[in-house]
C-alpha cells in the first residue's frame, strides 16, 4: 500500500500546484481588465485626488507582483479580502460595517454544496439503476428509449430543461416553487421544496453520461469467460450483471460519477441564474457585472478548486480501484 | 401545500447531530443484520442472502422501511395523490403477472411467454398503459368552460411535433434509400431513425441559415408598429396572422428573429469550433511531430488552462473583453469567438495530440521522413488524412459544446450582442411569459421556440455523431 500512498500525495502535490498556476492565471486575466475599480466607482466626475485616494484605500496603487502575493497570503490564511461593492455600499451610507468576501461566499457556498449535494443524491442511483436496466434489457424498446431520453437531455442547454421543467411542475401544474429564494433560518423541509427544481434541471443534465457509462462498462464486462461461466451455471440474468458484472465494473462508474460532479460547478451557474437561486454561482454572474474583483477571483479560485479537487479524486479513485494501476511496472 | 412532511425536516434535523449520527448508523446496522437473518431464514434457495455485504443488507432495509412508511403514509396519512400512485403501480404489477400468465395459458406455454422475465411483462403493460393514456389525454378537449386547459394544448402540441419529425425523418430516410449514389444509398439503408432524423434537421438549419435574408419576412433589428403579439396568428386571443409567431417586447418580429438567430447563433457556433479547430488541431499535431520541449510547454499549458472550468473561465474572459471591447472598437461578439475557441481548442489539442502520437510511430511515416518530405508535408499528406475520421466525429461533439457554451453566455447576458438576433438573449427577453402558460398558452411559447431550437440543433447533431461512433467503434453486444 506505500506505493498507493504515494502516488495520491504525489496527485495532490499535483493538484497544489496546479491550483497555484490557475490562481495566476486568474489574477492576471482579472488585472487585464482596463482602467480599475476606482475609475468605474466614481464613474465620469471623477476628480483625479478622489480616485488616487480610493486607489490607496485598496492597495490598487502597489506594483504587481506585490498584490498577486498578498493575495495568495490572504487566500491561504482563508482572507478572501473586502468586497469592493459592499466598500462602495458602505461608504455611501455611511456605515463602517464590512462585508468580507469571505462573510459574503460563506453562505452561498453551502447553498451551492446543498444544491450540489441534493443533485447528487437523486441522480447517482437513478443513473447507476437505469444503466443497470439498460444492460439488462439491452438493444430492446427500453434500452432505446431510455438511450435517445438522455441523449436529447444531456445535449439540451440547461435553461431549456429548466423552463421546460417550470412549465410542467410550476406553472401547469403548480406543484413546485419556480423561485428557490433560499435565506437563512428557513424551515429544511421548505427549503428543499424550493431545491427540488434546480437539483431535477441538474439530474437531468449530469445523469445521461453516467447511465451511458454504467451500462457501456457493464456491456463490456459480460463477453468474459467468468461471466460465461455464471450464466452456464445457470445464474439469473439480473444477478449476473448486479452480483458478478457490476464489481468491476465500479472503477469507470465512479470515475465518472467523479467526473459529473466536476461537471456540475459548471452547470450550477445558468441554472442558479434560472431559479433565482442564490448560490456562488449567481454571486460569481453578478460580481462579473459589477467587476467585482476581489469577489470574482475568490469565485473563480473556489470553482477551479472544486474542479481539480473532484477530478483529482476521479483520477485516485480508478488508481485505488485497478490493481495494474496501482502497480506500475 | 407542499408534497414533504415537515416531518421528514424534523429527521433531518435530528440527524445533523452526531451523537444521533452514531445511533442512527447503530440502528440501521442492526436492522440490516436483522433483515438478512431473517431473509437467511425464508430464503430456500440460499443464494442472495447468505453472501449479502451487511451494508447492503442495510440499505435495502432502509428502502424497505421507506417503501413501507410511503405506503402507511397513503392510506393511513390521507394523501390521496400518494395512494392513486401506489394503486396505478400495483395496478401495473398485477397486470403484468396476468398478462404474462393469460399469455402462458393462451398461446399454450409458448416459449415468448414461458421464458418472459417480469420485467419485460411489467415493461409492456406499462407501455400499453402509457399508449392508452396518452391517446386518451389527447383527445381530451382543449377548453373547458371556455377557459383553454393549457396541459391538453400543451401535450397536443408535443405529440403532433414528435409524429411530424418522425414522419418527415422516416420519408427522408426511405427518400435516401432510392435516391442518390450507390454510397449514400448503403448509407441511408442502414441509418437508425434517429440518425436520419438528426441530418434532417442539420440540413433544414443549414439551408435556413444561408437563406436567412431572402425567407425572413421582416428584418432582424425592424421594430414593428404593434408590440407584445401573441404567437400563433389567431385574433381571438391576440395574435395576427401577419406575424405567424408575434412580436416581442419593442415589437420585433419573432418569427424572423428566430431564422435569424439560425444565421447568427448557428454560424458564429460554426466559425468558432472551426478557429478551435485550426488552432487545436495544428498545434497539436506540431507537438506530437516535434516532441521535445514544444511539447512539453503546449502540453503544460493545456493542462492549466483545462483545470478551470470552461464556462467560468469564459464568462470571467467575457467580461474583461466586455470592457474593452467599446475602447478598442471591436466588436464584442469578435472577442467571443476568440475566447471560446482558444477555451475549447485545448480539448481539441489533446485529441489531435493523442491521435497524431499513434501515427507518428507508423512506418510510413518514418519513410517519409527518410526520404526527407518536410514538416509540412508530414503533417498535411500524411497525419491528417489519418486522423480525420475521429477528428470529425470530435467535430460534432465540439461543435455542440461551443454552440450550448455560446448560448448560455447570450443567455447570462455576455454573449452575442442585441441588434444581432440570438435565441440565448431571446429566451433570456421572453423568459417571463412562461408564467402565463396556465391560461394563455400561445404566449408560453415563444421563449421554448428560441430554446427548442437551440436543443432541436444539438440533439440533432448528437444523434448523428452517435451513430458514427457506433458504426466506427463496431459495438455489437
Amino acid at each position: 500500500m506505500g506505493s498507493v500512498l504515494g502516488i495520491i500525495v504525489q496527485r495532490l502535490a499535483l493538484g497544489l500546484l496546479t491550483l497555484l498556476v490557475v490562481s495566476i492565471v486568474i489574477f492576471i486575466a482579472v488585472n487585464a481588465l482596463p482602467g480599475d475599480f476606482a475609475q468605474a466607482v466614481l464613474g465620469q466626475g471623477a476628480t483625479p485626488e478622489a480616485i488616487k485616494s480610493i486607489r490607496e484605500g485598496l492597495g490598487l496603487d502597489q506594483h504587481f507582483l506585490l498584490r498577486y502575493f498578498t493575495w495568495l497570503a490572504g487566500m491561504v490564511q482563508g482572507d478572501l479580502g473586502t468586497s469592493f461593492a459592499q466598500l462602495n455600499f458602505a461608504s455611501n451610507m455611511g456605515g463602517t460595517q464590512l462585508k468580507t468576501v469571505a462573510e459574503q461566499i460563506a453562505p452561498r457556498f453551502q447553498n451551492t454544496m446543498f444544491l450540489a449535494g441534493l443533485t447528487a443524491a437523486i441522480a447517482v442511483p437513478v443513473s447507476v439503476a437505469l444503466g443497470i436496466m439498460a444492460a439488462l434489457y439491452r438493444n430492446s424498446v427500453f434500452d432505446r428509449t431510455i438511450n435517445i431520453a438522455t441523449l436529447s437531455s444531456i445535449s439540451s442547454p440547461e435553461f431549456f430543461l429548466a423552463y421546460i421543467l417550470i412549465l410542467f411542475l410550476a406553472v401547469l401544474n403548480p406543484v413546485l416553487p419556480s423561485l428557490s429564494n433560499i435565506y437563512e433560518g428557513m424551515e429544511l423541509s421548505d427549503r428543499l421544496v424550493r431545491t427540488v427544481l434546480p437539483a431535477l434541471t441538474l439530474t437531468l443534465v449530469v445523469t445521461a453520461h453516467m447511465m451511458r457509462m454504467t451500462r457501456a462498462a457493464i456491456i463490456n464486462l459480460l463477453a468474459s469467460p467468468y461471466i460465461e461461466m455464471a450464466r452456464l451455471k445457470g445464474v439469473s440474468p439480473m444477478r449476473v450483471i448486479v452480483v458478478h458484472a457490476l464489481p468491476n465494473a465500479l472503477a469507470p462508474i465512479i470515475n465518472v460519477i467523479a467526473l459529473n460532479l466536476a461537471y456540475l460547478v459548471t452547470g450550477v451557474v445558468v441554472v442558479e441564474v434560472v431559479f433565482v437561486y442564490p448560490g456562488i454561482g449567481q454571486l460569481f454572474v453578478d460580481s462579473v457585472k459589477n467587476r467585482d474583483i476581489p469577489v470574482v477571483q475568490a469565485c473563480c479560485l473556489i470553482f477551479a478548486a472544486a474542479y481539480i479537487l473532484l477530478n483529482l479524486a476521479a483520477d485516485v479513485m480508478s488508481i485505488l480501484s485497478n490493481p495494474r494501476l496501482r502497480h506500475p511496472k | 401545500m407542499t408534497p414533504f412532511d415537515n416531518s421528514i425536516g424534523d429527521l433531518l434535523v435530528f440527524f445533523g447531530k452526531t451523537g444521533n449520527v452514531l445511533l442512527v448508523l447503530g440502528i440501521i446496522t442492526f436492522g440490516g443484520f436483522l433483515f438478512r437473518s431473517i431473509g437467511q431464514l425464508f430464503d430456500n434457495r440460499g443464494e442472495t442472502f447468505v453472501e449479502m455485504p451487511l451494508f447492503i443488507a442495510s440499505l435495502l432495509a432502509i428502502l424497505l422501511l421507506a417503501v413501507v412508511s410511503l405506503i402507511w403514509s397513503a392510506f393511513f396519512g390521507g394523501r390521496a395523490g400518494l395512494r392513486t400512485l401506489i394503486l396505478f403501480v400495483a395496478a401495473i404489477v398485477f397486470g403484468a403477472w396476468a398478462f404474462r400468465y393469460a399469455g402462458q395459458l393462451l398461446t399454450d406455454n409458448a416459449p415468448l411467454f414461458r421464458d418472459m422475465p417480469f420485467g419485460v411483462a411489467f415493461g409492456y403493460v406499462f407501455g400499453a398503459l402509457a399508449l392508452i393514456g396518452g391517446i386518451w389525454f389527447f383527445l381530451q378537449p382543449v377548453e373547458l368552460d371556455g377557459a383553454p386547459r393549457a396541459s391538453v394544448i400543451f401535450f397536443r402540441w408535443a405529440v403532433k411535433g414528435f409524429i411530424g419529425f418522425a414522419i418527415a425523418a422516416f420519408l427522408f430516410r426511405l427518400a435516401g434509400r432510392y435516391l442518390g449514389t450507390n454510397g449514400t444509398r448503403k448509407l441511408f439503408r442502414q441509418m437508425p431513425m434517429t440518425a436520419a432524423f438528426g441530418i434532417l434537421v442539420i440540413l433544414i438549419y443549414t439551408i435556413v441559415s444561408v437563406f436567412a435574408g431572402v425567407i425572413a419576412p421582416f428584418g432582424q433589428e425592424e421594430v414593428l408598429a404593434n408590440s407584445n403579439i401573441v404567437p400563433g396568428g389567431d385574433p381571438a386571443v391576440g395574435g395576427d396572422p401577419d406575424y405567424p409567431l408575434g412580436t416581442d417586447q419593442i415589437g420585433r418580429d419573432i418569427l424572423s428573429r428566430l431564422i435569424y438567430g439560425a444565421q447568427n447563433t448557428v454560424g458564429i457556433a460554426f466559425a468558432t469550433t472551426l478557429l478551435a479547430f485550426f488552432i487545436g488541431g495544428s498545434l497539436g499535431f506540431l507537438a506530437a511531430t516535434l516532441g521535445g520541449w514544444l511539447d512539453q510547454v503546449l502540453s503544460r499549458l493545456v493542462d492549466v488552462l483545462m483545470a478551470i472550468p470552461a464556462l467560468i473561465f469564459a464568462l470571467l474572459l467575457m467580461t474583461i473583453a466586455t470592457a474593452w471591447a467599446p475602447k478598442l472598437g471591436i466588436p464584442l461578439t469578435f472577442f467571443m469567438v476568440v475566447i471560446i475557441a482558444v477555451i475549447d481548442s485545448t480539448r481539441v489539442f489533446r485529441l489531435a495530440r493523442a491521435v497524431a502520437m499513434n501515427i507518428v510511430v507508423m512506418d510510413y511515416i518514418e519513410a517519409a521522413k527518410l526520404r526527407g518530405e518536410g514538416l509540412a508535408y508530414l503533417v498535411f499528406r500524411e497525419i491528417l488524412p489519418n486522423a480525420t475520421a475521429p477528428l470529425l466525429a470530435e467535430f460534432g461533439l465540439r461543435f455542440c459544446f461551443v454552440f450550448l457554451t455560446i448560448a448560455s453566455l447570450s443567455f447570462l447576458g455576455v454573449g452575442i450582442q442585441p441588434p444581432l438576433a440570438d435565441w440565448g438573449t431571446m429566451v433570456k427577453d421572453l423568459a417571463q411569459f412562461i408564467n402565463f402558460a396556465a391560461f394563455a398558452p400561445q404566449v408560453a411559447t415563444a421563449p421554448l421556440l428560441a430554446a427548442g431550437a437551440i436543443a432541436l440543433l444539438t440533439v440533432a447533431v448528437n444523434f448523428v455523431v452517435d451513430w458514427m461512433l457506433h458504426k466506427s467503434s463496431g459495438l455489437k453486444e
